[in-house]
Parts: structure tokens; sequence; C-alpha cells
């Protein structure tokens, strides 16, 4: 739902006759608000260009469509035509009132791995210098050189479901499986019930003693983690040097979204065609 | 009776006229006052390189040593502006070298320049003393080969994360034995090694060195031995922080640090490892600039650190730094006047959690100098707004980016319309402003109403309508440059407001809802403006109404640019033979 057409400000378009309220996620199945409600002294040359808009199929909000184009990249100069340029970046109806800010991203579904997201060129604004200086350094610390081994940090992204963000840690700081579990549950104890990271500190004071180790014992949470073919499985089968050595990504993903998942390695091979 | 000043004496009164702002009011006073002002000065400023061009300057400023030029737009730094645009160096260097051959420095940000670019200085200005190259791309360690053995008098040779073809660190070796005026070099952006025996043997001549700034490839063990040939630097940007070194090499190490008296601004760290953090301990009370946003260092290691730097003016960190971290900050950096806080990730997703509004706020109470502020972060509040413009109304930059496109306050829900009113409203002395979470149009007529100072303005993800527009450019009084991306607003507001834009060095708008009807009514309106309408998909016939991609409109006094790529229109270019007919003399 889009929140600005709900707080457009009506005097100033009554003031300013011929500055046209302009419906900003208006191809959007996600809006609820019927821009033909709206005061519009719009003059016959605007009306028209809103029909050019339409006519040229440049679209100004999300897509109709499910996942797979959402997969795209579609910030960066791929060849794309005119047609299906988009002058504004995915948004999905943002649903406030439960915070969830995954909103913004798609929406796993089915897929056992999270959809990749929707790029936008420019955004955040940080300087290609320091994106490119940032990710040659990810890749020198997660990819060792042999006989070097203690090189660096090896930071890896660790993001849970429904928590609104993602964490960092390095897995050098960990000598086994126990130990980084138990950080992870110290990192997102707070979590669990999906509301802290709105709330900040207060939130976490604020929440009840339910602990991640609990939920996860209770099979509601897996720990999983993304190796360096792509593939997501579950953490604890391997050894922990291999594991360190492999890991790109972890995950702490419901229970129900894990079936199916590759337990090992070695069971990975079943998956395959 | 002729109260006319002789020259000579307004000469004697302007060379204590330092200031360009100054010198440019004085140019307007009368003829006499403009002559003898053009004559004496001597470091000049085109801060947009296609507003005036080259032999004008050079006719008006006989006697420029230094010249700073800008390029491409503001908005280049984050990908918007395609390769090929422009802002090319050489007609530039190649008039002045005909023109203005004493010319000594020459400064460049967001332009092309290339190995020709660069041999032509080698070649022309033999009193050539300085190079800084910001956000420059074109050339390779070629070029710096040249300057390196023609310029005899060379003190500052400084790229600044330029985009540099990299054919090997041999550049290095050819300063030559007699270059001994070396006082700045930074080559931090360079990606392969140089050799070390090179680096120590310039480094060893130099007793002026004062700020060295090596590039990534130098270890930890070179970088003893050069601080140990250079106690005297005052600006050190370190190299890779991360080799392991044996118990003796780090006892040397921290020895060559302390040696350091002079030191007041670090840099570099790259893959700093916690256990080196206190190797630099020794020269933390005399810092005063710190730029750890490359030092993947997590927060206590930063604190650490960071409660030693009681004398820092300017500090650029990591969202590492969390608000506990920034608390820190708070109450040891009193001195503090820059903070700059970027994403350890890129993404939106990948925003640290625990550094919030929060640790801005903390840092806007504590510390009363405060002055520019940059700040990345995942979500912000109205409250936390109000309260930093009330705890710091002395603010001049306010670069707020709230990660998420459209992200309301995250405890009201609301937009953060309130939050940026009282930032303008409270910091009267605000000169740049960069807006970002969910605004209306509210925040721009605020911005419009209050925003008297404001010089520099970037919007993105926001408003909602032409009325946007409209606010900032009747209201804001100081409005120079000013960059919006993806705003609903269309030409109305833009060509209502014509005349505001000679008044303003630059306007750039990407993905709005500007027709090519209205740039192609402005470009005839507005004769002093070249409104460059860039478009990499245009369709194949363009309607009046068609929506551009992206507009960039300055003022000029060169007319049309002669170097525009085929993505580029302007109204002097044929739309059907794409290729601009009118001549500059």
């Amino acid at each position: 739902m889009s929140y600005r057409l709900l707080s457009v400000d009506k005097e100033g378009l009554a003031t300013s006759p011929g500055l046209k309220e302009r419906n900003y996620l208006g191809l959007s199945d996600c809006s609820s608000v019927d821009s033909s409600t709206l005061p519009n002294a719009v003059p016959d040359s605007d009306k028209k260009s809103s029909l050019n808009f339409k006519a040229t199929e440049l679209r100004l909000g999300l897509p109709d469509s499910q996942s797979p184009q959402r997969e795209t990249d579609f910030g960066l100069l791929s060849p794309r035509t005119p047609d299906e340029k988009l002058l504004f970046p995915l948004l999905p109806c943002k649903d406030h009132a439960s915070g969830n800010k995954r909103g913004y991203l798609a929406k796993s579904g089915s897929n056992n791995a999270p959809a990749a997201k929707a790029q936008v060129v420019g955004w955040p604004p940080i300087r290609s210098y320091r994106k490119n200086t940032m990710a040659s350094s990810t890749s020198k610390n997660t990819n060792e050189v042999d006989g070097k081994p203690g090189l660096g940090a090896l930071f890896v992204k660790v993001s849970m479901d429904g928590a609104p963000y993602l964490r960092k840690v390095d897995l050098r700081t960990y000598t086994c499986y126990q130990h980084l579990s138990s950080a992870l549950e110290k990192m997102f104890s707070c979590f669990t019930l999906g509301q802290c990271g709105l709330h900040g500190a207060h939130g976490r004071e604020r929440m009840s003693e339910v602990k991640l180790k609990d939920l996860l014992h209770g099979s509601e949470f897996v720990l999983t983690y993304e190796d360096k073919d792509g593939d997501w499985m579950l953490v604890g089968d391997v050894p922990w040097e291999i594991f360190t050595e492999t890991c790109r990504k972890l995950k702490i993903m419901k229970g129900s979204d894990s079936i199916g998942l590759a337990p090992s390695a070695v069971e990975k091979s079943k998956y395959k065609d | 009776m002729d109260l006319r000043l002789p020259s000579k004496v307004l000469e004697h009164i302007f060379s204590f006229v330092d200031s360009n702002e100054d010198r440019n009011s004085v140019s307007l006073v009368c003829k006499s006052w403009f002559e003898t002002e053009r004559l004496t000065r001597k470091r000049v400023f085109v801060r947009n390189c296609y507003a005036v061009t080259p032999a004008a300057v050079a006719r008006r400023f006989p006697e420029m040593r230094s010249l700073t030029l800008k390029g491409k737009p503001h908005f280049a730094d984050y990908n918007l502006v395609p390769d090929g645009w422009g802002g090319y160096a050489w007609p530039w260097i190649e008039a002045m070298a005909e023109k203005s051959p004493a010319l000594e420095e020459l400064r460049l940000k967001r332009m092309v320049v290339t190995d020709e670019c660069l041999e032509k200085i080698a070649a022309s200005f033999k009193e050539f003393k300085a190079l800084v190259l910001t956000s420059c791309e074109g050339f390779s360690t070629d070029g710096l080969a040249a300057i390196a053995v023609a310029c005899r008098n060379l003190r500052e040779l400084e790229l600044r994360e330029c985009i540099v073809e990299d054919l090997g660190g041999d550049w290095l070796s050819y300063f030559p034995e007699t270059l001994t005026s070396l006082v700045s070099l930074d080559f931090s952006c360079l990606d392969s090694e140089v050799k070390l025996s090179d680096l120590e043997l310039l480094v060893s001549r130099s007793p002026n060195l004062k700020s060295l700034k090596l590039n990534r490839d130098v270890s930890l063990d070179a970088l003893g031995s050069l601080l140990r040939l250079a106690p005297q630097l005052v600006e050190l940007g370190t190299g890779s922080f991360s080799d392991k070194l044996d118990q003796e090499a780090v006892s040397k190490l921290s020895q060559a640090f302390t040696e350091l008296k002079e030191l007041k601004s670090l840099s570099g760290l790259w893959d700093v490892l916690p256990e080196y953090i206190p190797l630099l301990y020794s020269v933390c009370p005399g810092l005063t600039s710190l730029n750890l946003s490359y030092a993947t260092v997590q927060m206590p290691d930063l604190v650490e650190l960071l409660s030693r730097c009681s004398n820092l003016q300017k500090l650029w960190v990591m969202d590492l730094i969390e608000d506990k971290g920034l608390e820190a900050v708070a109450s040891s950096c009193k001195e503090l006047r820059e903070l700059r806080v970027f994403p350890s990730g890129a993404d939106v997703d990948e925003t640290n959690v625990a550094l919030t509004e929060q640790g801005l706020v903390s840092v806007s109470e504590a510390c009363p100098n405060l002055e520019s502020v940059l700040y990345f972060c995942a979500q912000f509040t109205n409250e936390a707004l109000v309260t930093i413009a009330r705890n710091r109304p002395n603010l001049k930059c306010v670069r707020l980016c709230v990660m998420e496109p459209f992200a309301p306050d995250h405890k009201t829900q609301q937009p953060l319309d309130e939050g940026f009113k009282a930032i303008v409203e409270g910091c009267k002395g605000l000169q740049r402003l960069s807006v970002s979470g969910l605004l209306t149009d509210k925040a721009f007529e605020y911005i419009g109403t209050h925003g008297k100072k404001l010089r520099m303005l970037s919007i993105a993800f926001a408003g909602d309508s032409d009325l946007m527009l409209h606010h900032l450019l009747s209201g804001c009084e100081s409005l120079n440059k000013l960059e919006i991306r993806d705003c609903p607003f269309g030409d109305t507001a833009l060509l209502e407001n014509a005349a505001k834009l000679e008044t303003m060095r630059s306007l750039w708008m990407s993905s709005c809802g500007v027709s090519f009807g209205a740039c192609k009514l402005l470009s005839q309106k507005m004769p002093k403006l070249n409104v460059e309408v860039i478009d990499e998909h245009p369709l194949k016939t363009r309607p009046d109404s068609s929506p551009v991609e992206k507009i960039y409109i300055y003022r000029t006094l060169a007319g049309p640019r002669l170097d525009m790529p085929e993505f580029v229109w302007t109204i002097h270019k044929n739309p059907e033979i794409g290729v601009s007919n009118l001549a500059i003399e």
C-alpha cells in the first residue's frame, strides 16, 4: 500500500493548480487507492503523458510476475529492451504493521535458498571505489591461499528468517561448532519473535526469556550454510576446518523450510541430475 | 579628484585576499578592480569544466599557477553517469601547455585523464610541482612514470581513489636520484606491487616528505622500514595490516610508530588484525584525523583505539563501530568535527543492526564542534533528528543515508518530514544536506522555507509531486547544486523555475518524470544553460511527451560542448544526424 498517497497535502494541490498529484506506484497491483478518486485538475497534455507512459510500457512499480524476474539484476547495464526498463526500483507492498523489513526483498516462497535481491544502480550511494575495495577484501579473506593459514579474518554473513537484518561473524574466532552455535544463539536470541530489530535495546529488555537454542532444539530453526558451490547445506556434518573453508554464508532457517536440504557433501550427489 | 587607488596599491591589498569567493566578489566591484584582480590571481578554481573554455580561463588569468578542475557530476560516483559521458582533461592541458606554461599545480576531480595528458604535463610545464587526481580514470602507470621522470621539482603526487591501469610498479623507479623535493606521495589506489627498494630510496632522499600513503600491497614489514626512514611524517596511509610477524618484527614496528612524533593523520589499515591495533596506540593522542573506513575491526577493538584519540577532529569508520562504539567516541573525542560512518556491507540487507540512530545522537550530544556528518544507517527516527538538531545547531553538512528506500520512522511509521524540518530549521548555517527515508512533499516545503544557506542538496526516492521540486527551486536562495534521482515529479516545477537554474552551478535529475518536450522548451528558453539529455536506451522516435532517463543541466559561458557521445542529446544536436553542428570560437 502506498503510504504517500494517503498523506497528500490536499491544500497544497488546491492552491497550486496545474501541479499534478502523481500516482507514484501507479501500475503496481499493490496500490489499493483508486487514483481516479484523487482531486486531479489535470490538463489534457498531462493526461496524455500518463497514457503514453502506459503505451510505452515503462513500469513505475513492481512487476506482476514472481521470482524469476525478481532474481535478475535490474540495475546493472545488462541488455534490456526499453519496454522492460524500470524507472523505479522494485517495491512490494510494505506491511509496516508487522515491521517485517524483508518485505523489501522477494520472499523465499517454495525455494530453499533465499531469492536473489533486486539491485538498484547506484543505491545505496557508496562509491564504486569503496565497493570494489570491500569486495576484493572479502574475496581475499575467503579465498585462502595454500600454506598461509590464519591470514586475516573470515567474515561471513549470518541471516535469520524473520529477523530484519544480517549480522556478520568472523569464523576464525571460533574453534568448533559448539562455539559458533552458542555465539549465534546470543546474537539472535532477541530475534526469535521477530520484533526486536525495531525496538533496539529497549525491545531486548522487554523480550521474554525464550532462547534460540530452545527453538533450535525444538526443531523450529536449523542452522544452514551456503558453500562455495552455491548449495545450501545443513551445518554440522563436515569437519570444522572444511566447514570454515567452504562456508560462504550462514542462515538460520525455519525447520519447515529446510526439508530437502542436502544434509552433507556426500549426499549432495543425490540431488544432482 | 581622482580617488582611484593606483594599481600597485590595489595589487598589494589583493595579495591578502586569498579565498576565491572573496576574489570573485572583488572582481565585480569595477573595471579596474576586475583588471587588477585577474592579473594577480594565482589559484583558479573551475568547478565545472564545461562552464567555461580553457582559452577563456588562460586569457583572463595570465599569472595562474594552480588550476583546479571538476568534471563529471557527483552522481558519477555511484555509476549513474554512463562511461564516455565526458569530463576530458586533454583540452585543458593542451590549452594550458600553450598559454600558461608556467603552471605549477593541477588538481582534477572526476575527470578522464589519459597517459597522453600526463605526458603532455611532463613535457610542457617546466616548473610543475603538484598533481592531485581525485576519482579520475583513463591513465596507466606508464603515465605516472612520465611525470616521475620529467618533473624535476615535483612536490606532490596524489592519486585519490582513481582507477588506474596497473602495468606494474616500475614507475616509482623513474623518479631521478636528484629529486629531493617530494612532500606528498599517495598511491593508495594502485593495485600492484611497487618495488620496496625503489620506495625506500625515494623516501630516504626526501627530507621534506610529510605525507605518504601506501597501497595495499606494501607489507607490514616494509612499513616498518619506511617509517624508520621517515619519522617526520605528518600523514600516513598504511598498506595491508595483516601479515603474520614474529615477536621481534612486531616490537620493531611498534618502536617505529613511537618515533612518529609529528603524525596527525592515519589511514589505510586494510585487513587490520585485532592483535596489531595496539601498535597504533602510541600515535593516537596526536591524531587529528583517522580513517578506519577500510579496517574491518570490531567494536571492542575500535573502542580501545578511539578512547586514546582525545584530539581527533575527523573520524571515518564503518558501522562495525555500533552505537556502543560511538558512545565511546562521544566521551573520548571531544574535538570531533567530522564523522563519517560507512556501511560494512554493500546491501540494505547487510547493515549492522547494532548501529542505529542512537549512535549519531550520542555524538551530537557530546561533541560541541561537530559540523559535518555522513551516516549510513538501516533506519532512523524523527525524534533522533530533532534531538540532533537541538544538540548541534552548528552543523554545516548533514548527509544521512537510510539504506532502505522509503523507510519511515521505525518507531512511529511516519515519514521523516518532521525530523528533517528540525534539521533545516535548527541548523541555520547548513550548507550541504542529503536526505533519505520516507519523505513527502512537506519535507521539501520545510527545506525550501528554512534552508536558506543550503548550497548542495541530494535527494533519492522521495516526494510525491512537482510541489517538491517547486519548493526547493523557489525557496532555497543559496542553492548551487541539486541532484535528484527516482522522484516522481514532472515538467511543471522545472519549467516554472527555469530562471533559478542560471543561478545554480548544476542540476541533475535521473529516473524522474521529466519529458523530452520540457527539455527542448527549457533549452530554447534558457540559452545560457546546457540542457543535456542522457539516454542510453532512447526510443526510435522521441515524442515530446516521452520521459527521459537522465538530465544534467548546467550554466555555461562556453556554449554546447563538442565532445558529446551519441547518448547525450542537447538542443544543438540535429536528431537525425546525431551530431552537433554548432561550432564554438
